[in-house]
């Protein structure tokens, strides 16, 4: 990634779509969010959402790897032109994540990652924080999901 | 049968569930399927990092968070599901080894006016570690339905 200093807001980046499989669904959830409608297809049906949906965290996840894994481009990249690469993250938390439509099997969510704040901190004159909106959009044009990330990014030395 | 309806959930009470023990094998399994940051991965590049070791993604704390919950009391429960999170903050590195108790506080709960039958309650869920640091805290709401209108 680059350093704070290069991060303008309003950088908008398109991040990459991934089709939810019922099998991914429910192995995600039979790990770590084993409400019925998220393992069965039947209690799903029979549940206020009406079929099999997948566990929000299982969507935001899928918005993480692909936001983790456009910096890891990015960095290698940075790195094979011989520039030096600021660290990024941790992160310290992050806000607003809104479940805004059901992501159900067969459906394809196109994530996207808008930086809207960087800000330097008083504390680490070495880092700065940056927050970006992440969106996930169905093939409906719907959108199902958006949170505020944020994360620890190096200022540039010197 | 302990069936809980939005009614059994007061404002004010606090519960704990768990513990729950986190490996180093599912830190890093869970990493390269979701957040394939070396920092997670690798110990050795984790100790030069912020997190100064090899720490869980703060994801895989959330989703462990989410199974406590489940498995603690939501699992029993008439759950609708939730429209999000407020908020979470990682406060300190999950790390190998690490028993992560779930501390349970309801913070308000209330029906919900455009869906007769739905109950909305607020929640403010915590994690602490064994030696009883606070390594997240995250707020949110979860809907139930009401006991008076499945009975």
């Amino acid at each position: 990634m680059k350093y704070l200093e290069d991060i303008a807001v309003g950088e908008k980046t398109e991040l990459g779509r991934h089709t939810f499989t019922a099998e991914e669904i429910k192995s995600f959830a039979q790990r770590f969010d084993p409400q019925p409608f998220h393992v069965d297809e039947q209690a799903g049906a029979c549940s206020h959402f009406g079929g099999l949906v997948a566990s929000g965290w299982h969507s935001a996840a899928t918005c993480i790897r692909l936001l983790v894994e456009r910096r890891l481009r990015q960095e290698e990249a940075t790195r094979s032109r011989g520039e030096p690469v600021g660290r990024t993250g941790p992160s310290p938390g992050f806000r607003d994540l809104k479940w805004l439509k059901p992501v159900r099997p067969g459906d394809t969510i196109s994530y996207a990652s808008e930086v809207i704040e960087t800000r330097r901190l008083e504390s680490r004159p070495d880092k700065g924080l940056v927050f970006a909106l992440n969106t996930g959009t169905n093939q409906a044009g719907e959108v199902v999901i958006s949170l505020v990330t944020c994360l620890f990014v190096d200022r540039r030395p010197g | 049968m302990t069936r809980l309806y939005w009614e059994d959930f007061v404002a004010g009470t606090v519960a704990e569930y768990g513990p729950r023990a986190v490996s180093r094998e599912e830190i890093i399994a869970f990493a390269a399927e979701f957040d394939p940051q070396p920092m997670h991965m690798d110990e050795e590049f984790a100790r030069s990092t912020m997190l100064g070791g090899l720490a869980a993604s703060g994801w895989h704390t959330c989703a462990i968070g989410m199974r406590l919950i489940v498995d603690g009391f939501m699992g029993d429960s008439d759950s609708l599901g939730s429209p999000g999170i407020d908020e979470v903050r990682w406060l300190r590195p999950v790390r190998p080894g690490d028993r992560l108790t779930l501390r349970r506080t309801i913070l308000e709960t209330r029906p919900l006016k455009s869906r007769p039958g739905w109950g909305l309650v607020r929640f403010r869920f915590e994690l602490i570690n064994q030696a009883g640091e606070k390594v997240m805290i995250q707020e949110n709401v979860n809907l139930f339905g009401r006991r008076s209108s499945r009975q």
